[in-house]
């Protein structure tokens, strides 16, 4: 079709568009069967095999993965990691449930208690005594760490979670404190 | 002494046949299972995968493992089967499988050992007709394993590998006849030994091609698979076995893929013919059957399962006038030539 389609112009008709537009032009395939028929399918059967011969020359695309893993991307939610503020060493979490209360898992348990000058642990007055994730639960939402007012729990990018028992999987304090083994590697700029 | 031992003009001695009979045995029995696995290995890269590389140096173990899980599984058998016949109707299909294994020609004669040999089973006057009788004795395999199965399942199976054998089976010798007309002998040593000036493929192209085709209905692989379609009939006529009775159809499924790719090595691609010296001669002959099983794995990775009428429309419309047409040519050639 010669004529061009201008639909900012509403109500203007290409020149020639009521004559062509409603003519549709159905192309059928050849009818199967006879001598032409068998000669269509011994093209399309040699057309096949060429693909698939393809596939062998390009090689297996595989990605062995226990030992070869599939790059996250930066924002990627995994299980989630407890900071502590790098000069000081204290916990940057200040025990608000701010994040228990935004879960829509309800898997997050936080019990504050007080800060005294003798045993510090984080910056602001409280801290949380006991901070658990049930990551059977969780549903990696990240609202978590929308959530937090301190940048004190973000989301890493470990997905290797599964385990051999649910209690196995209530992560403690120490656990999402401590130094995350980095076992998922990250996906490079343009990967 | 007569024995079925043609134009070889000598008779081998009997220890020599017992040591043939024990090395075909052998080889079949280390050739398969890496069939096996040669297959999945292949399959996998035509679908962009590694296929088994888990078992062992490049999964070069798996084959042993799925032996090994064969073997320890249990026999069972449904109510309504027929136990005595599941038992013998692997066996037939395995017997079958190795005795037409015997013609095919890995070289010619040979001194050594005190003893004049062939590189052969046997080299029987009436060759292809052999291969062709204990082809349709297969079937019997086939059919009384689905049978005595007592599944409806197997039965459909069996059913369909019976219409099937039949119907391609013409085509099959048709395909084949055109080469024994050039070469004037049913013997396949002869039929190599023929093809001195030019193999066969060449004049016998259109042959080649039907006989490749039947050949894969001839052995149930895609896209003929249809005795044991796996979407609609579970597994045919294998559905109810298990363990090395299962295994031993399988066995045989592979045993009837190097029977056929032999066959169609030593009448179309010259057989054990090839550059280098004279003890290179099985190498050559494998490595053409090599090329043939590449091919029919090739095909399986490609096409997917005809439906049932179009298999028998395609057998009796289009490979049956080939292979006439292509035998009657050929048969005006021979005469006029």
């Amino acid at each position: 079709m010669e004529a061009e389609l201008n639909i900012d112009k509403a109500g203007w008709t290409p020149p020639g568009y009521l004559d062509t537009a409603d003519v549709i032009e159905v192309q059928r395939a050849p009818e199967p069967g006879g001598l032409g028929g068998l000669y269509r399918a011994f093209g399309e059967t040699l057309r096949g095999l060429k693909t698939t011969f393809g596939r062998l020359i390009e090689g297996p695309l595989t990605i062995q993965y226990p030992e070869e893993k599939t790059p996250v991307y930066p924002r990627f939610r995994g299980r989630h990691k407890l900071h502590r503020f790098e000069d000081t060493g204290l916990e940057k979490c200040v025990g608000c449930s701010l994040c228990a209360a935004a879960c829509p898992a309800d898997c997050i348990r936080v019990v504050a208690a007080e800060n005294t000058p003798d045993h510090r642990v984080s910056a602001g007055e409280r801290y949380a005594e006991v901070y658990e994730i049930n990551l059977s639960r969780c549903i990696f939402c990240g609202y978590c760490e929308i959530a937090c007012p301190f940048d004190a729990i973000t989301m890493g990018h470990d997905y290797e979670l599964s385990d051999y028992n649910r209690s196995d999987l209530i992560f403690t304090k120490e656990m999402l404190l401590a130094d995350p083994v980095e076992r998922t590697p990250l996906r490079r700029e343009g990967e | 002494m007569t024995l079925p031992v043609a134009d070889t003009q000598f008779v081998e001695a009997t220890g020599v046949w017992i040591v043939k009979s024990l090395v075909i045995f052998g080889f079949i029995f280390a050739v398969v299972p890496l069939l096996t696995l040669f297959e999945r290995k292949m399959i996998g890269r035509f679908q962009n995968r590694y296929g088994p590389n888990r078992v062992g140096p490049f999964g070069l173990l798996q084959p042993l493992a799925d032996v090994i899980k064969l073997i320890s599984k249990e026999q069972s058998h449904p109510r309504t089967a027929a136990p005595l016949l599941m038992a013998l109707a692997p066996a037939i299909s395995i017997l079958t499988a190795v005795a037409s294994l015997a013609i095919i020609p890995f070289g010619d004669v040979r001194e050594g050992f005190g003893t004049k040999y062939g590189l052969y089973g046997i080299d029987v006057n009436i060759g292809l007709l052999y291969a062709f009788a204990f082809g349709s004795l297969a079937f019997y395999g086939v059919m009384l394993g689905g049978w005595a199965s007592g599944s409806k399942y197997s039965f459909l199976g069996a059913m369909r590998s019976a219409a099937q054998l039949i119907s391609y089976e013409v085509s099959l010798a048709l395909a084949l006849i055109g080469v024994v007309m050039m070469a004037g002998s049913l013997s396949l040593v002869d039929i190599v030994k023929q093809q001195h000036a030019i193999w066969y493929v060449v004049p016998q192209f259109v042959g080649l091609l039907v006989f490749t085709v039947t050949g894969l209905a001839e052995l149930n692989r895609a896209p003929f698979d249809l005795p044991e379609a796996d979407a609609e009939l579970v597994a045919g006529y294998n559905t109810e076995f298990a363990g090395m009775r299962l295994g031993s159809y399988l066995l045989a499924e592979y045993l009837n893929m190097i029977v056929i790719a032999g066959l169609a090595a030593a009448m179309f691609l010259g057989g054990w013919r090839g550059p280098g010296p004279g003890y290179l001669d099985p190498l050559w002959m494998i490595l053409k059957m090599l090329v043939f099983i590449w091919f029919f794995i090739w095909v399986r990775a490609t096409l997917p399962r005809f439906r049932y009428d179009q298999l028998m429309s395609f057998g009796w419309k289009v490979l049956l006038p080939l292979a006439t047409l292509n035998l009657l040519v050929t048969a005006i050639l021979v005469t006029v030539l």
